[in-house]
């Protein structure tokens, strides 16, 4: 048995000091925040509330997720929060045609979109920033003409469904926790144990030389956008679904911004190269947790929770600028 | 097996190559050599696919070949080693090796304990040890390079291009490096190896091939090429002019000048443990060391780079803290560190702002800088060291290795300090800056600059001080003035830890 599990660890390519030292930061905050609030709040270890506080952020998890890949070749993508709205949106319209369409079609164009925002970036070597800020204005632009600014209703009778999608229980646990869960382990295991996935980290680690080696480097790149942007529609699908079927064309907005805090808490560097979804998920039930307890507690002025989770970004950021540079130092 | 037939090729308003033909044999070491500019890397390039020819031909392993990217190349089998180690640093070694072409499970994932069981007998038949499950940045550039090498080796290389492997290996390093280059040889791989380090194309190289200006000069066996013939036909001199160049600096004793640094006991963190030296008015002083010596670190305390943790810093008589390169720069202590590119030219800025950077409050009035006096400064410092360039508003990446290398020392000379910290000052530039920015030096200390030197070359050392201070692992171990700066006697030192230097000082002290 001891045998058997030295083998799995060795195995297993992930440089234990590092990724962990990493996102040790996001762990331990995690850890201790759930400490503080289980004693200074009943409500906070019950099953309604977890699951509460699973279900309320299994979406931004899952553009988190997308996002991870993003940055892992030291791109970003702003796209998302508007991809989200346009998936929503096209998803609500599509339930008068037919239930399949609605949910395949609006997480093909997103994909589609994210593909363009890769094929730009890669093929015309451009900022990865300004071509993704280009697709999230453009596309909420093209979300507000479509809708004429409001919300859409899905057809009669679908509602269930989505209401199912967004906050059905399975087991006892919400679906969108589900998907959650299934999306981090499956990308868990791409980005450890598959060439794509190895490759993804190459390229955040050195595009150059990545090149030199064979790896097909603007691939890689046109399909972590298209990663991006498939999880930025299912997610969008799945807000509309929380909302019993409403469909709102500012549904995401500045969800990028929180995407990305969140892998960048959960130990994934903007650098590129480092890091990986399971901090991410760590870096969004941190920041998840940080505003339930702001709720919970009830007496704080709602307009604190971003002053928190705007500071406590920072904090990390810094404490993970000083653990990078002792470790620097070492070598 | 290689051939490249009248290569030509065009770049704007300019002819890089004039039809240059070229030959490598299977299991030679063929040095290419030629002056920065001279169309060597233009040539190499060619070979691997990153630019197209405009003329001529390539014959490789018999087959006409056209190779359009590295990629191509690589797998044609022509694989490069360049300068700047080409590995992606956050992998693990293993991975680099493999990297591409990484076995996998019958379910598609990697197999990653054949990944590891692989990348250990493609490194350990080069005889290369490494635990490959750590990141490559864990490693040493050295190692790193043993490691592409064992990479592209086991891509089924027929040639392997080496272009200035040594410029940032340490001595035993560089031997490890050799050993390698021999067991390729042995397996009959070929290998051009490009480098400005006579020495080591004289110990590896069988044969030598010279260019000049984009021009093909000719081919030699390394044996029936002397130095100063090989030198001469580089830069297109005769060879009287080119023995001139090397004359080893006359080492002037300067001890009764006034001391300008006196350095007593210097610690700092494990790199710099006990160093102490003088350092005269006028004087050019080596500091002498194989690499983790603590040679840059004695520099960067003394140009307020870095802080010591015991022992005192004298300038001019009187101690003092530095805490940032702004007090050093007061005190007249300027430094030029070993990295060009990354510590010292700012790539997109002009020469002209490049020479005035650091003197700005020199020439300007309430912050606003005089056109006049900078544009006078600038060319006179441009005329004084000889830098060639179009016109000061050229863009300072487009000048060579030595010009921009001169343009950093008028930055620092247009400060007029009283002492100049040079950290290898001539890596990577050919030989005839090489000489340049020596007889520079050797002017500058007649004029009463005081120089410290340092540099992994001994020769450079021997050849342009008067004296050398010997470092190893952090501790000064020696001392080494007038004859007794010779290589023999550098290694020896660090060998014994103080057998020539210190030694005899203590001799001296116990008769």
């Amino acid at each position: 048995m001891k045998a058997a599990v030295q083998r799995m660890t060795s195995s297993i390519p992930i440089r234990f000091n590092a990724s962990l030292i990493q996102q040790q930061g996001a762990f331990i905050a995690l850890v201790l925040l759930i400490i503080y609030a289980s004693l200074s709040y009943e409500n906070f270890l019950t099953s309604q509330n977890i699951i509460n506080v699973l279900k309320q952020n299994s979406m931004i998890g899952i553009v988190a997720v997308g996002m991870t890949f993003v940055i892992l070749t030291k791109g970003i993508d702003l796209s998302v929060g508007s991809l989200i709205a346009l998936g929503g949106v096209l998803s609500a319209y599509l339930t008068n045609v037919n239930m399949i369409l609605a949910l395949i079609i609006p997480i093909a164009i997103t994909a589609l979109l994210g593909m363009v925002n890769g094929l730009i970036i890669s093929r015309g070597n451009l900022e990865p920033f300004i071509v993704t800020l280009a697709m999230m204005i453009g596309v909420r632009g093209i979300v507000f003409i479509i809708t004429g600014e409001q919300s859409v209703i899905v057809t009669e009778g679908a509602e269930y469904f989505y209401y199912f999608l967004g906050n059905g229980l399975f087991l006892g646990v919400p679906f969108p926790v589900w998907l959650l869960l299934l999306i981090v382990g499956i990308s868990w295991y791409v980005l450890k144990m598959t060439r794509f996935g190895r490759h993804t980290y190459a390229v955040g680690g050195s595009e150059n030389a990545s090149q030199l080696m064979g790896v097909k480097t603007k691939n890689i790149k046109v399909w972590v956008y298209v990663i991006s942007g498939t999880l930025s529609g299912l997610a969008g699908i799945i807000l509309a679904g929380r909302l019993g079927g409403v469909a709102q064309p500012v549904a995401g907005n500045m969800w990028e911004l929180d995407a990305i805090a969140a892998v960048v808490i959960g130990g994934t560097l903007l650098a590129g190269g480092r890091g990986g979804v399971i901090g991410t998920f760590i870096g969004v039930m941190l920041l998840g947790i940080v505003l339930n307890v702001i709720n919970l507690d009830g007496t704080l002025n709602s307009w604190w929770q971003p002053v928190i989770r705007g500071l406590f970004l920072l904090a990390i950021v810094i404490i993970q600028a000083k653990i990078m540079n002792t470790k620097k130092l070492k070598t | 097996m290689l051939r490249m037939e009248s290569i030509t090729k065009k770049f704007p308003g300019v002819m890089a190559l004039k039809g240059v033909s070229f030959e490598v044999y299977p299991g030679e070491i063929h040095a290419l050599m030629g002056e920065n500019g001279a169309g060597k890397s233009t040539l190499i390039k060619i070979l691997t696919g990153v630019y197209q020819r405009d003329g001529g031909n390539v014959l490789f392993d018999g087959k006409k070949v056209n190779f359009k990217t590295p990629l191509e190349a690589q797998e044609g089998g022509i694989s490069t080693i360049y300068q700047e180690v080409s590995l992606i640093p956050n992998l693990t070694i293993a991975e680099n090796v493999m990297l591409g072409r990484e076995p996998k499970t019958k379910w598609g994932s990697i197999d990653w304990k054949k990944v590891y069981k692989e990348a250990e007998i493609i490194l350990s038949s080069l005889g290369i040890t490494v635990d490959v499950k750590k990141s490559v940045n864990e490693y040493s550039t050295a190692i790193q390079q043993m490691v592409s090498i064992a990479r592209s080796v086991s891509m089924k290389a027929k040639l392997v291009i080496m272009d200035e492997p040594t410029s940032s290996l340490d001595d035993k390093e560089v031997e490890v490096l050799y050993k390698v280059m021999n067991q390729l040889k042995a397996q009959g791989i070929a290998i051009i190896f490009v480098s400005h380090r006579l020495e080591e194309i004289y110990k590896m190289c069988d044969k030598i091939s010279v260019l000049r200006d984009g021009s093909y000069i000719g081919t030699w066996k390394t044996s029936e090429l002397q130095q100063e013939s090989l030198i001469a036909r580089m830069i297109g001199k005769s060879e009287r002019e080119v023995a001139s160049l090397s004359d080893k600096r006359e080492a002037l004793d300067k001890s009764g000048e006034s001391v300008l640094i006196q350095l007593e006991g210097v610690k700092q963190g494990n790199k710099v443990r006990n160093v102490h030296f003088s350092l005269h008015q006028g004087e050019i002083l080596g500091l002498a060391g194989l690499l983790g010596s603590g040679r840059s670190e004695v520099a960067k305390i003394i140009a307020g780079i870095d802080g010591k943790e015991e022992g005192t810093l004298q300038i001019h008589g009187k101690e003092v803290n530095l805490y940032n390169t702004k007090q050093a720069i007061q005190k007249g202590v300027a430094i030029l560190t070993e990295n060009r590119k990354t510590e010292g030219i700012i790539p997109n800025m002009s020469v002209r702002e490049n020479i005035t950077l650091a003197c700005l409050p020199k020439i300007s009035k309430f912050s606003f800088i005089s056109k006049r006096k900078q544009a006078k400064l600038v060319d006179q410092y441009i005329r004084r060291l000889g830098i060639k360039t179009p016109n000061p508003e050229q863009k300072i990446k487009n000048l060579s290795g030595g010009n921009q290398q001169k343009v950093l020392l008028a930055r620092w000379l247009a400060l007029n300090p009283d002492l100049l910290i040079l950290d290898e000052p001539t890596r990577g530039i050919d030989i005839g800056a090489k000489a340049e920015i020596h007889s520079l030096m050797d002017e500058l200390s007649a004029n009463g600059l005081s120089l410290l030197i340092i540099s992994s070359e001994f020769d450079e050392l021997i050849q342009n001080t008067d004296r050398i201070i010997v470092l190893k692992d952090g501790v000064r171990v020696g001392e080494l003035q007038g004859e007794e700066r010779t290589q023999d006697n550098i290694m020896a030192v660090i060998a014994n830890e103080g057998g020539i230097g210190e030694g005899k000082e203590a001799t001296v002290t116990h008769g």
